[in-house]
């Protein structure tokens, strides 16, 4: 039978705010254990809330970014649960009356297609803290520095129908709330989060199959790979003739496998109620007027401008626009040497593949947006040769200093100088005399093609530093002349 | 007169005019809960050191021209108000190891005012009950009669402030838990507008009712003391950005014009003869000076009580799952895996009574009942709050008795939940409105206290208390106190 997936996503997104939700401390990783805990994180008796606006500002500014409605009053909720890690015993999120309804998304597919994804609603919350499972010999360990994080939820219709949907979505997400910086987007912290609610139906069907959710995946890949495994194994036991069971999953992205977490027959109840330790949240119009001008540059738009400011293929544009961080290096790297083409190229082609290969952020790029025009202004003025560059680009990702540094110290300057240069010629012509007289007795279609080899044999001689110009120009002179 | 039979003022100018020192205030004090605490058990801890050191600091700083407004006066604080460095046990096991490591706002302000804390007195384990009997650290005795009890939850410092072992105490006040203590005990205490006073560092119970006030010996006692502790505080987002109003000039304002409404709820037909009475002559004295009385009605009072046991609870259920045995507090021994350590550290570190409210609460909140239960309590929340509107704008404030009965004796009703939380009936719809509202003593039947309820709008604490003054400067029912039989 022909099968259509149903995707839909659940994103925790991190805001950046520099306290926590309802609480003074700080919200930076990486301190001590329970070191960045107030008594209200710690759930000390007594303790009470107070609202960080700043979170709801950047919920706000999320809402106008996706063209969402933004509601004037919202509510905080209780979510009850017991949890060691959860000090209250109960998360402060919304359910009722969230602070976004509705908004889009619209996707650049990698077929060149268009897409939009609608959304349910995003609603704030404080996040939990962690467990921690090893090294206490059998024992939990419980860090509270993460409890209160602030944390926006934005739950998609289930508009998705591959994998590949998803992850455009996902992505762009991300891009939209780095471009905002609402969040810092670093997947490797857990600053996003993805739940994905996955079923089947035989396709031109419109009621929805049982879906499952697969919980806490946290990068595109391990996303993109929980999504294809899901919709393979529910396929396969519908055709072998069983039913899809609503359950909750977990994906273990270094095995592969996902596992059944829970079982939804014990429903959980979290008996929501509105927190009586706060007042509902009012959004007053000049608020949000305030925030809209104040808007950055988004995604698309950014998209539409590089293509016209910079004459950038729609292809070029689309990979430079999405991150705010790539966009910003690029424009930086066009500021120094003015060529968006060369800039485009390098930053897509070699700087990209490096950095896929070490998992690193581009704003923790080895080689900054600075070395990198430099490189492109060397290639220009013709102090080195494009392949040469590559050697210096490896050199300064390697960390030998600054591309003029390393051109210095490798002696990779291109030979430009006549003399040096036409003694290396002579002694090629000299060493080679039968491809010479080859070449001088063959007609102008023929000597084309062996005019290679000389070429070949200066550069080796050379270590591909000579200036390919003026070998050209040399070797023309003294084989024809 | 003795010095623990003085109201505050009393207490004040004798320190002002130097004829005692704060320490030997406080070590009246002191020595006067040596001898008589041991039986009526109306502290959970002492800080007697602490006690005499703030005392001494008190002194200095009179003598260094510095004295806060309640420079050197001694009291106490309900164990459910969170004291740094000193065990916060909010009368329950579940606390009995926990030390705070901050202090409440209302414990701060005093501090900052002078106040000098003598300890933290027993109550109901986390504020739930109205005869201390749920308390943890066992009953606190009635000093008018020991076989009885002081009501509840704030009995310990109804029953310090009533024997003198303290000349006033903070409480708190949920569903009448400063009131109804405070007539059983011959008291005047004040549960001010919700949101009057900061919740933080206040154990929470029902964080939509809960609501911190004094406990005193004189409606003009509790004035000097509302102003130390009420007040605007940011780190309580539902504490009201408002002034708080001077009570104590207004005190003696005349009541000429005043308007009183008696609501025929707090009258019903199975009421003792000898409660309607007390009331009836309080207001009769008020008329003398000059009040007008008119008869209202608050029809959807009679749904206050249920609806208070569905709001309560469902928060209260939510409000204590913090005490899990993971961070602090009570903790069963050798813990099988999570759910045993939740299981018996919970079981094992609450009582009866805080277990059947959690109980009540979590299913008042469970889907499937939270629309039948928890949003129609709202709803009659909110009908309750329009009665009362609706009266105030006829009248200045509402009278009534503050209980259906004086004290009763211990054991008399704790084997039956729903007769006991009758005991509240007359107090539950003001904290469901938000209103603030005091108990006067205003007569004895049998030898025991019976209160008489002022209430009033929201933030009109100064009339409250100016009608509580004037009712008390013509009366000498505020000034009886029970035969302690101490010479101290």
């Amino acid at each position: 039978m022909n099968w259509e997936a149903v995707i839909g996503l659940e994103v925790h997104v991190q805001l950046n705010t520099r306290s926590k939700i309802f609480s003074g401390s700080s919200t930076a990783v990486g301190a001590e254990p329970n070191s960045q805990a107030s008594l209200l994180d710690l759930g000390m008796p007594g303790t009470l809330p107070v609202l960080n606006r700043e979170a709801v500002n950047k919920a706000v500014r999320l809402g106008l970014a996706i063209d969402a409605r933004i509601s004037r009053r919202c509510v905080f909720e209780r979510k009850n649960y017991f949890y060691p890690d959860l000090p209250k015993g109960y998360q402060t999120s919304q359910l009722a009356e969230p602070i976004i309804l509705g908004g889009e998304i619209s996707l650049n597919l990698e077929d060149g297609s268009e897409k939009t994804v609608r959304l349910h609603h995003a609603h704030l919350e404080e996040d939990a803290g962690k467990s921690l499972h090893e090294d206490f010999h059998g024992m939990t360990g419980i860090d509270l520095n993460r409890a209160g994080t602030p944390l926006i939820e934005v739950v998609s219709e289930p508009d998705m129908h591959s994998a590949a949907e998803a992850v455009a979505f996902a992505r762009k997400l991300h891009a939209i709330v780095t471009s905002l910086d609402i969040c810092d987007g670093d997947m490797s912290q857990g600053s996003m989060r993805f739940d994905v609610n996955v079923s089947i139906r035989p396709r031109g069907e419109q009621t929805l199959g049982t879906r499952t959710e697969t919980k806490n995946l946290n990068s595109f890949r391990f996303m993109e790979m929980a999504i294809h495994r899901e919709i393979e194994r529910q396929i396969e036991v519908v055709e072998g003739g069983g039913e899809v069971v609503q359950e909750t999953r977990l994906f273990n992205g270094e095995t592969g496998q996902a596992r059944t977490m829970r079982i939804k027959e014990e429903a959980d109840d979290y008996r929501y109620f509105p927190c009586p330790d706060l007042l509902p949240v009012v959004i007053e119009e000049a608020d949000i007027e305030a925030l809209r001008t104040d808007m950055p540059e988004l995604p698309d738009a950014r998209r539409e401008r590089f293509a016209q400011q910079y004459g950038l293929s729609d292809y070029d544009a689309g990979l430079l626009s999405g991150e705010r961080a790539t966009a910003a290096y690029f424009e930086a790297v066009v500021a120094e040497c003015g060529d968006a083409k060369q800039a485009a190229n390098w930053i897509n082609g070699e700087l990209a593949a490096r950095l896929n290969a070490g998992e690193i952020g581009i704003k923790d790029s080895p080689v900054n947006s600075a070395s990198l025009a430099r490189i492109i202004e060397r290639v220009a003025d013709g102090t080195i040769s494009s392949k040469i560059a590559k050697q210096v680009f490896e050199a300064c990702w390697q960390g030998e200093g600054s591309p003029d540094e390393v051109i210095e110290s490798r002696g990779l300057k291109q030979m430009s100088d006549s003399g040096e240069l036409e003694r290396i010629v002579d002694q090629v012509i000299a060493d080679n005399p039968d491809q010479v007289a080859g070449y001088r007795a063959a007609d102008e279609k023929k000597q084309k093609k062996m005019f290679g080899f000389f070429v070949g044999q200066v550069m080796k001689q050379t270590g591909g530093k000579a200036n390919p110009r003026e070998v050209n120009r040399l070797l023309g002179e003294k084989l024809d002349g | 007169m003795k010095l623990h039979e003085q109201s505050l003022a009393s207490l004040k100018a004798g320190l002002e005019q130097g004829d005692f020192s704060s320490r030997q205030l406080t070590q009246h004090f002191l020595e006067r809960i040596r001898s008589l605490d041991p039986r009526l058990n109306s502290f959970i801890t002492v800080t007697a050191d602490a006690a005499l050191a703030a005392a001494d600091a008190a002194d200095a700083a009179r003598a260094r021209g510095e004295a806060g407004p309640l420079c050197g006066l001694p009291l106490a604080h309900k164990d459910i108000f969170c004291t740094r460095g000193v065990r916060t046990s909010c009368g329950s096991r579940m606390l009995d190891n926990f030390t705070s490591p901050y202090d409440a706002t209302v414990v701060a302000r005093m501090a900052a005012a002078g106040a000098v804390m003598l300890g933290k007195t027993n109550m109901d384990e986390f504020a739930m009950g109205s005869s201390n009997e749920t308390s943890y650290y066992g009953p606190v005795r009635n000093p008018w009669d020991q076989d009885r009890v002081p009501g509840g939850s704030s009995g310990g410092s109804a029953a310090a402030v009533a024997a003198g072992l303290a000349p006033a105490a903070t409480g708190t006040d949920t569903g009448g838990s400063i009131r109804q203590p405070a007539a059983l005990n011959g008291i005047t205490g004040l549960k001010p507008t919700y949101g009057r006073v900061s919740r933080l560092g206040m154990v929470a119970f029902a964080s939509s009712l809960d609501q911190a006030g004094p406990m005193a010996r004189s409606a003009a006692d509790c004035a000097l003391l509302l102003e130390a502790m009420a007040g605007h505080d940011p780190g309580d987002s539902t504490s009201v950005d408002r002034p708080v109003d001077d009570c104590q000039t207004g005190l003696d304002r005349s009541l000429e014009g005043l308007t009183v409404g008696l609501p025929e709820e707090f009258f019903p037909q199975n009421l003792d003869p000898r409660i309607a009475e007390v009331t009836r002559e309080a207001v009769r004295e008020l008329e003398k000076q000059g009040a007008r009385v008119v008869d209202i009605s608050l029809p959807t009072m009679k749904y206050s009580v249920p609806a208070y046991y569905v709001i309560a609870p469902a928060e209260a259920s939510s409000n204590l799952a913090r005490f899990d045995g993971v961070r602090y507090g009570y903790r069963c021994e050798h813990p099988e895996n999570l759910t045993d350590l939740y299981e018996r550290s919970r079981s094992g570190g609450f009582g009866d009574e805080v277990q059947r409210r959690i109980l009540v609460g979590t299913w008042a909140l469970s889907h499937g009942y939270y629309d039948a239960y928890y949003l129609r309590a709202q709803r009659v929340r909110r009908l309750i709050r329009d009665d009362f509107a609706r009266a105030f704008e006829k009248v200045d404030v509402i009278m009534g008795p503050t209980t259906p009965e004086t004290a009763f004796p211990l054991g008399a009703k704790s084997g039956d939940p729903v007769n006991m939380y009758m005991a509240d009936v007359f107090t539950i719809a003001v904290n469901l409105a938000g209103l603030p509202a005091l108990s006067m003593p205003a007569g004895q039947l049998d030898g025991l206290p019976a209160g008489v309820q002022v209430i009033g709008n929201y933030f009109d604490e100064a009339r409250i208390l100016n009608v509580a003054h004037r009712y008390q400067q013509a009366t000498d029912w505020h000034r009886r106190s029970p035969d302690t039989g101490g010479e101290a």
